[in-house]
């Protein structure tokens, strides 16, 4: 044992290096890299490896890129991606600019924008398969709130979760009700972090309010949108449930999305070389997206600055 | 327009779409007190015939107590285990140098993008395997490691002076009993932090408890509801769903009223992430 003792420099040099074993730190990391191993590390290994492992009926499994092959000629996992991308964009684009308008306005602490805040950070606190079923009756052709309240507008009977064209919009609606005030909580605290001195002194220099949120606020929110966007596409990504339980990725593959369509292979269809494929995918893409929305973030930042 | 104008109409403006938010709890809180199917069942206020009958017809129709007691086991049995994991880890990551520190604080940044929910399929195989398939500890097992709480409790114990450790050793203290009887105190408001996030995460999850179990006396609440949920919808029945919906959200949304500073101050911890 007497080969496991080391010295351990304390950071600050001012105080004495104490001694310490060199495996305790193994010893307090060992429960987290353990489970950590299992459910998040191993996991990536093994979906890797078995999406290049073909399995055909009843016979013998060789390697191959069999998976991919079929996963890029079924039409469901194309249409798949394809309505992740607009539900991405659908649900990113409003909720962040929504919770940021949210922020800008309610940022002042009074009885006024407390009360508002509350409203809006609401939807955070249920399941989204609860806001799934409240919507399903938001949408409700006739009786529900929409058709109810909107048939003075001339809007009536439409059939917003039953329509090919308008279900995925449906749909990336109750996600941006749901994270709106979630994202709204981060810029409150980014806004908090803008020097007040700073913004004084550009309305000394005569910017507009405009020019003051182009120049100065946004710059200094840098910070707030690099985590609130990555966030915000693993949410697009992760967040089925209500496909799951209202649209079941219907009508006509409308909402069809890729978990849920992770969710039907594995489940489903129990076929697992496909479910490990459309995994790898959609974890590279996520990855990719998030450096690249970092990456030109940090140029905007730059460029601004 | 000037500034006082300003003010005033963007106010309106946000009254105005908070009041829209606030629309879908407006009406599940009327519609679950207004029992049979009144032609109004839009109505966002209360009137008419009022009554908890939507709530009887809501609590026989769902197997509420075994969704409550599965929930609060799974929220209860992750936590714990979460909160000996990321005290113990969090602590190395903060006062301990070791070789490889930097490199395994980066594979623990990993889970923060990668969460589980995008491993449902890998991990089904994995929970089958170990034989924890259709239990209650194979909903739990994925989120025994947070690299999230990890980050949390690094910055917590980082932000904690070095003397009351010292102090803590030279009374001869060992490594256990300093984090236990010095240091956890000294971190509660980050631990509370934690558990708050922890909870209403695990609470509101849906789709890897739909996976990792199927017998029904083992469903938690989101799971049941979504059964519940279709069959009320499929009947029309408006206003038990509205009564179910609340019979699942309404206990954290109550905790949030209370305890609303609390639960803001979590969530903004939640996105710092380090």
């Amino acid at each position: 044992m007497g080969a496991a003792w080391s010295t351990v420099r304390v950071t600050r040099g001012m105080h004495a290096a104490p001694v310490r074993w060199n495996w305790q730190p193994w010893l307090l990391l060992a429960p987290s890299l353990l489970f950590l191993f299992a459910f998040t590390y191993w996991p990536l290994i093994q979906v890797l490896q078995r999406s290049f492992v073909d399995q055909a009926f009843g016979g013998a499994a060789s390697w191959g890129v069999g998976n991919y092959t079929r996963l890029f000629a079924d039409s469901h996992f194309s249409r798949a991606s394809w309505n992740n991308l607009v539900y991405a964009a659908a649900t990113i684009v409003p909720s962040v600019i929504l919770a940021l308008a949210f922020a800008l306005r309610l940022r002042e602490t009074t009885l006024f924008t407390m009360t508002l805040r509350t409203l809006v950070v609401l939807p955070l606190l249920i399941p989204l398969v609860a806001a799934a079923a409240l919507f399903t009756f938001v949408f409700l052709p006739g009786e529900g709130l929409l058709d109810w309240y909107l048939a003075p507008l001339g809007l009536r009977a439409v059939n917003w979760l039953g329509s090919p064209t308008l279900a995925l919009g449906a749909v990336a609606a109750i996600t941006v009700w749901k994270n709106t005030g979630y994202y709204m909580l981060f810029f409150l605290a980014g806004l908090a972090g803008v020097p007040a001195e700073l913004l004084d002194a550009a309305r000394i220099d005569g910017a507009g309010a405009l020019s003051r949120f182009r120049h100065v606020t946004l710059p200094m929110l840098g910070p707030t949108f690099g985590f609130v966007l990555p966030m915000a596409l693993a949410n697009a990504l992760v967040q089925v449930d209500q496909v799951v339980t209202v649209t079941q990725g219907g009508p006509s593959d409308s909402t069809n999305l890729l978990l849920y369509y992770i969710y039907q292979q594995a489940e489903q269809n129990h076929d697992a070389g496909l479910a490990a494929a459309a995994t790898v995918i959609s974890v590279a893409a996520l990855l990719s997206l998030t450096v690249a929305s970092l990456r030109s973030m940090e140029r905007g930042i730059h460029y601004e600055s | 327009m000037n500034r006082k104008t300003a003010q005033v109409s963007s106010g309106l403006l946000a009254a105005v779409a908070a009041a829209i938010w606030a629309v879908p709890f407006a009406w599940m809180a009327v519609a679950s007190l207004r029992p049979g199917v009144p032609p109004d069942i839009a109505a966002l206020w209360p009137h008419g015939e009022l009554g908890l009958g939507n709530y009887v017809d809501a609590w026989q129709s769902g197997d509420f107590p075994t969704w409550y007691i599965n929930t609060v086991l799974v929220c209860a049995g992750i936590l714990a285990v979460q909160l000996v994991t990321i005290t113990m880890a969090g602590y190395a990551f903060a006062r301990m140098r070791f070789r490889g520190r930097d490199t395994l604080f980066v594979l623990f940044l990993v889970q923060l993008l990668l969460v589980p929910t995008l491993l449902i399929a890998p991990n089904l195989t994995t929970i089958v395997t170990l034989g924890l398939y259709d239990r209650l500890a194979g909903i739990m097992a994925p989120y025994f490691a947070s690299a999230f709480g990890v980050f949390l409790m690094r910055q917590a114990f980082r932000a904690i002076p070095r003397d009351f450790e010292e102090a803590a050793m030279l009374d001869g203290a060992g490594l256990f009993a300093l984090i236990r009887h010095v240091l956890i105190p000294l971190a509660r408001p980050s631990l509370v932090a934690f558990a708050i996030v922890s909870v209403t995460f695990h609470w509101n999850e849906f789709l890897w408890p739909l996976m990792a179990v199927s017998s029904p006396n083992k469903q938690v609440l989101t799971v049941g509801l979504a059964s519940f949920a279709s069959g009320s919808e499929a009947g029309g029945e408006w206003g038990v769903l509205a009564a179910g919906t609340v019979l699942v959200a309404g206990p954290l949304l109550l905790l949030f009223l209370l305890f609303q500073r609390r639960f803001v101050s979590s969530f903004m911890f939640s996105g710092l992430k380090g």
